[in-house]
């Protein structure tokens, strides 16, 4: 299979890649980009421990080709906030306790920011509904409810 | 064939196709070589656990005219890569179409709705399909194209068994077509899954048209309880020109479950899809009802 350029714009900086069309965006951007943010769960759509941004849009990267993202901006867990300028999602995730293994947490708090983004103000239960999808084996989910509820500010 | 889902080990030639024609003539020379790829929520999975092997792979998403929902007085027209999300936002479907809008809104996680398109749905044929009981009762009619030209089809002559369509090697489902509702019509759609997100132990929709105290028209899909989503013919019948009571609601719901043959499999037994189907049945029907400005 031939590798072919794809250039697609990653937390904000444009990146050109160089991949083979079965390339899966998730390892493209843990092991191209070194981006260990988005985690590999379950890779069939189950868990969503995966999910990236794609165009302000919650998506799979695991269920992703990544040659299909020419052109399209994604954002990583790496592009909310570092650890001196932490999103406030990120911020509030830390007060309420919302982070127990962490394995979840880069695609809980991508899917909370598309959330807070449509939705500035949500009730609880629009939260458990946005973030159904989003599986936590340590079965934080209170904790992380209440951090997107009680978040300060949001972006 | 590996089937270690870090990875997606088989190998293809992508095909990314920027106009209509392109992925005709694509379908026209590759044909059971080739799969097309729009959401990837379905193909992605088959392809990891080594499920179909596609040689070639032509993805649609790029292609401009196939992502639109267009809602007159002709009814909705939905193209085929609109995403289940784009659905469940749209105004026209959530207002007219209640059925469409609770089953889009049931499916998967936001991520899955995000990437998923309504024309992939149907093109899976899933017999726990979503989508597919709604468009059953609301008597759609799918264009199937390629480079001969295009051909309409009712929904119902779709689906032939699980995974298998009436489409065409060299042909793509473009475009999905409703019926407009009246204002004395109403439908619904109910699942049940074993969590929120889940794919179906068994859905249903209804869709009927009212006058007075009296239903004229009555249309029921089951999904998850047969190769194909179906119809029950036995149950419509019971509905049609009548009267709509509790008790006729209940009778109906009774000639509903008995009219199917679910099968035991990983989600669910064939004796609880039997017990919850009337149940479901009924509730579906109540509330298509009352939607329809129906009084029980």
């Amino acid at each position: 299979m031939e590798r072919q350029w794809v250039k697609l714009k990653v937390n904000g900086k444009e990146r050109q890649l160089f991949i083979k069309p079965n390339e899966l965006l998730l390892n493209v951007l843990r092991d191209e980009l070194g981006l260990m943010g988005a985690k590999y769960g379950c890779g069939l759509g189950e868990c969503a421990a995966c999910t990236v941004l794609v165009n302000g849009q919650p998506m799979l990267a695991c269920l992703i080709l990544a040659v299909t993202m020419e052109g399209q901006e994604i954002t990583t867990v790496e592009g909310m906030g570092d650890y001196d300028r932490l999103h406030p999602l990120q911020q509030s995730f830390l007060d309420h306790g919302a982070v127990q293994c962490g394995f979840c947490t880069p695609g809980m708090l991508l899917t909370a920011q598309a959330l807070l983004a449509e939705n500035p103000d949500p009730s609880e239960e629009e939260i458990r509904d946005y973030l159904r999808g989003n599986l936590c084996r340590c079965t934080g989910y209170a904790a992380i409810v209440r951090a997107v509820k009680e978040v300060k500010h949001p972006a | 064939m590996a089937t270690d889902t870090r990875v997606l080990a088989a190998e293809f030639q992508y095909l990314e196709a920027h106009s209509l024609d392109e992925a005709l003539a694509w379908l026209g020379q590759y044909g059971t070589r080739a799969r097309v790829l729009a959401g990837g929520t379905d193909l992605l999975v088959k392809m990891k656990t080594g499920q179909v092997q596609p040689e070639y792979i032509i993805y649609i998403k790029k292609v401009a005219g196939l992502d639109y929902i267009q809602a007159d007085e002709a009814g909705l027209r939905i193209g085929a890569t609109t995403t289940l999300r784009k659905l469940e936002g749209c105004a026209a479907v959530k207002t007219g179409y209640s059925a469409l809008y609770e089953a889009v809104r049931s499916m998967a996680a936001t991520a899955i709705r995000n990437m998923g398109t309504i024309g992939g749905n149907l093109g899976n044929a899933s017999p726990a399909a979503d989508t597919a009981p709604p468009l059953l009762v609301y008597g759609a009619t799918l264009k199937l194209a390629s480079q001969a030209g295009t051909r309409l089809v009712p929904v119902e002559e779709f689906f032939l068994g699980p995974g298998k369509t009436c489409l065409a090697p060299e042909e793509l489902l473009t475009e999905i077509s409703l019926p407009p509702q009246g204002s004395e019509s109403g439908s619904s759609f109910l699942k049940l899954g074993r969590v929120a997100a889940d794919i179906a132990k068994i859905n249903v929709a209804v869709s009927l048209q009212r006058s007075g105290r009296n239903c004229t028209a009555c249309r029921i899909a089951f999904g998850s309880v047969a190769p194909t989503p179906i119809r029950v013919p036995e149950a419509e019948a019971l509905l049609a020109g009548q009267e709509i009571t509790e008790d006729l609601i209940e009778t109906a719901a009774q000639a509903g479950a008995a009219a199917i043959k679910p099968i035991s499999d990983n989600r669910s037994t064939r004796e609880y899809r039997l017990k919850v189907s009337r149940v479901m049945l009924a509730e579906a029907l109540r509330a298509a009802w009352q939607r329809a400005g129906g009084v029980l």
